[in-house]
């Protein structure tokens, strides 16, 4: 009976669990009667696909379900709905963290070593890191030279007044988890952010609330400039593209971990802790890296380059979460972006 | 009870070696424990007092960036305060503002400080919190709003996972700590038990290693605990050593006084005897006279014996020569001898025969096998004496023509008072080979006695040359 249940869900999901909008889902079917692992996932499909394939040729009886969403609704749907998923994977690491925080994750024993900000108790484990960054369209920018600092991109807007009015994305803080973290962390990290805001403000920038319309966008020339775009996605637009620049800025770039963690209600927690150990495992980085594009946590890559800031898991995460702080955060940066 | 008291096996004392080591292992271990509860103890305050620090800091650091707007009170939480607690460990953290007492920002169920404490710095409390436990900071501070001071509250809490982790590993550390501590004090308790019990162990070995017949004081050099016990043994060895010299007196004197009357008893039987023409009186005059003569031997060789005895335990060490003193011993026993008409032809050795022995002790032994020889030769027989130097020893052969030892074995005659089954009418104690086998003893020396072929015995004596 639960069984069918489960079936008439997994149909009928995007209808009857409308509590969180479902961006994709895709079911990988096993063979005969095994368990069902469900990840509630903002890494779009293409990206994991290789690593749900792998993981399924290794327990062929799991049948994987996978469903995209925001960052903002993993969270809402661990912390409030108390949806029955076995992992949330999010890119919003302040969201997961708050989960983890509140008691919303379970304690999984993992072998692999992580680097103490990837990882926080044995709750949260980041397995991908990737730069935040600029894309450009080369079209769009002819005869000028690509910004290399947020000074380089201030100059650029203020120099050419109405060249990208209207031509610059950007996520809206207010929709997307990510985006806001993003705007956030870059806040925190240097204070020329507050003045590229107001400088982007004045040219109307769109607001998105994930990055592959954004990427549409610059594709289509609708777009000049897509500020703050997670590196893996933009890397695949570039590797097809040659008109999209993929530019991490030299001042400083922030890097994000992809985070998984398993719900406290979760149905199968041990089987989402094996897909977890896979995914830090080395077979699983290598899948990930050179397969999914998703770069597995490299610290020697961090050292190597000194632009790249990551974002570390810390309690610090969840300040910018205190609703008095949005509140105050979210004010003052419509009041810098959305100029009348 | 009494029953049962008797049947109760009595216990084996401990040595005083285990004594020692289970009293210093004992102290070791009580130490070693006292030890790991007092460094977790302390390590357990150190890293809630640093956590404490930390957190103080933390709610201090939020407290400090309250701002009086002109409506509320402006928050600003910092995020290095939210980010400093995560440093030491991955810990949950969680927060509340309370302004005029409502919940402005954080978990509003977050427990409140047990009472208001007045002071400016923050106050510590542990509550337990949702599905776990946690420390929680409190600060209050007044913040001025359109005029009216507004009372607002910090809460900020943490979990302890992470102290205790460090105070487990502390713990761990110090186990390993006492257990480390533990070892090495039985290592140095062994050490130490062994040489506070050196000089008893040396102590007895030296009493042990003495011969039987060591009746010297001890004088090895004890420590001062082992001094009392030492005097105890000196003192004793000191009596016995007087018991045994005043045995040796009266046998001596007693000896004396048998010898002097019996020899008085005999000139007088004798005298009786010549004067006397009854047949039978004479006979038992005969009678008289034999058994005096066998008391006076008797009386002499327990002498002898005595000496022997006496002197063996302290013997004097004199340079001799052998040689000179046999001849000395059988010019004494010649007139003896010449009464049975026995003749004693002693052929002296090539060269002189030097030997270290006591003078007394060895003129005793050489009596004996004389007086031996002499005594059980028929009457107008040879005895002969040859001294060589053989082997690196002085030897003394005598040889007679007696009666032999008649198939008995040599051994058994040198006991005390044994006499072989051939001799009883001749007079003897029995003492005399005993005698001479002492002496030899005493002096690493060597005596048999074999039969000789057609009759008599070769009697052999021997001692080391100097």
């Amino acid at each position: 009976m639960r069984r069918i249940l489960c079936a008439l869900a997994v149909i009928l999901s995007p209808l009857c669990a409308a509590a969180f909008p479902v961006e994709e889902e895709h079911v990988f079917p096993g063979t005969g009667a095994g368990s069902e692992l469900w990840i509630l996932s903002t890494t779009d499909t293409e990206y994991f696909a290789p690593l749900l394939t792998a993981f399924q040729a290794r327990h062929p009886s799991v049948t994987i379900r996978y469903t995209v969403t925001g960052s903002a609704s993993v969270y809402t749907a661990v912390a409030d709905e108390g949806v029955a998923c076995d992992l949330a994977i999010s890119s919003a690491m302040d969201l997961q963290m708050k989960l983890a925080n509140d008691g919303f994750a379970l304690p999984h024993a993992s072998a692999a070593q992580l680097p103490d900000w990837a990882q926080w108790q044995d709750r949260i484990f980041g397995f991908a890191q990737e730069p935040v960054v600029l894309v450009a369209s080369r079209k769009a920018l002819e005869g000028l030279a690509l910004p290399r600092t947020r000074r380089d991109l201030i100059d650029l807007l203020r120099d050419h007044p109405g060249r990208f009015e209207g031509r610059i994305g950007t996520y809206d803080p207010l929709q997307s988890g990510a985006g806001y973290l993003f705007a956030t962390q870059e806040a925190r990290q240097s204070d020329s952010f507050w003045r590229l805001a107001e400088v982007m403000g004045a040219n109307r920038p769109r607001l998105y609330a994930s990055t592959k319309p954004m990427l549409d966008d610059l594709e289509t020339g609708t777009l000049a400039l897509a500020y703050n775009v997670l590196g893996s996605y933009a890397a695949t637009r570039a590797a097809h593209d040659p008109d999209v620049a993929l530019i991490e800025f030299e001042d400083f770039t922030l890097t994000l971990l992809r985070t998984a963690l398993i719900p406290k209600d979760a149905r199968n927690p041990e089987l989402a802790g094996m897909f977890i150990d896979f995914l830090l495992s080395p077979e699983g980085r290598r899948l990930s890296g050179q397969q999914g594009g998703l770069p597995p946590v490299n610290e020697a890559a961090l050292v190597q380059t000194p632009r790249l800031r990551p974002i570390r898991l810390d309690p610090g995460l969840l300040v910018y979460l205190d609703r008095v702080k949005r509140r105050a955060f979210l004010e003052e940066w419509a009041a810098a972006v959305k100029q009348p | 009870m009494t029953g049962r008291i008797r049947w109760r096996m009595p216990r084996a004392p401990l040595s005083l070696r285990q004594r020692l080591l289970l009293q210093l292992l004992g102290i070791a271990a009580m130490l070693a424990v006292f030890l790991y509860f007092t460094v977790r103890t302390v390590a357990g305050q150190a890293a809630e007092t640093t956590q404490d620090g930390i957190l103080g800091a933390a709610t201090t650091a939020i407290a400090e960036q309250l701002r009086a707007g002109t409506e509320q009170v402006e928050i600003d939480l910092p995020y290095d305060a939210f980010s400093v607690l995560g440093s030491i460990s991955e810990d949950r953290v969680f927060y509340r503002i309370d302004v005029g007492g409502e919940t402005v920002t954080g978990y509003d169920d977050l427990p409140l400080p047990p009472e208001a404490s007045g002071k400016v710095g923050p106050q510590f409390y542990t509550r337990p919190f949702r599905d776990t436990e946690v420390r929680i900071a409190a600060v209050t501070r007044q913040v001025v709003v359109a005029g009216q001071a507004l009372p607002v509250l910090v809460l900020v809490a943490q979990t302890r996972l992470g102290q205790d982790a460090i105070a487990e590993r502390i713990a761990n550390r110090a186990a390993g700590l006492g257990l480390g501590f533990f070892t090495l004090a039985l290592l140095l308790s062994l050490i130490a038990a062994g040489s506070v019990l050196a000089p008893i162990d040396r102590l007895a070995e030296a009493v042990a290693r003495r011969g039987p017949e060591d009746l010297r004081a001890v004088d090895a050099s004890t420590p001062r605990e082992l001094v009392p016990l030492v005097g105890a043994l000196n003192g004793f060895i000191a009596r016995l050593r007087a018991a045994l010299g005043r045995t040796e007196t009266f046998i001596t004197e007693a000896a004396h006084h048998i010898r002097t009357p019996l020899a008085t008893v005999r000139a007088q039987a004798e005298i009786a005897l010549r004067q006397s023409d009854n047949e039978a009186t004479r006979q038992t005059l005969r009678g008289v006279i034999r058994a005096v003569e066998e008391s006076a031997r008797s009386a002499t060789q327990l002498l002898d014996h005595a000496i022997v005895v006496y002197r063996s335990d302290r013997m004097t060490s004199d340079a001799l020569d052998f040689g000179a003193l046999v001849a000395g011993v059988v010019a004494s026993i010649e007139p003896a001898a010449s009464l049975k008409d026995v003749d004693l032809r002693l052929s002296p050795a090539a060269q002189p025969l030097p030997v270290t022995g006591d003078r007394a002790l060895l003129e005793s032994a050489v009596r004996n096998i004389l007086d031996n020889a002499v005594k059980y030769s028929p009457e107008d027989s040879v005895v002969r004496l040859s001294l060589a130097a053989e082997d690196n020893r002085a030897v003394l052969r005598v040889e007679d023509r007696g009666r032999g030892l008649s198939g008995l074995d040599p051994a058994s005659l040198s006991g005390r008072f044994r006499r072989g089954g051939n001799v009883a009418d001749v007079v003897g104690s029995g003492l005399g080979l005993t005698i001479v086998t002492e002496v030899a003893a005493a002096h690493d020396g060597r005596f048999s006695l074999t039969e000789r072929e057609g009759g008599g015995v070769c009697a052999e004596f021997s001692v080391p040359l100097q």
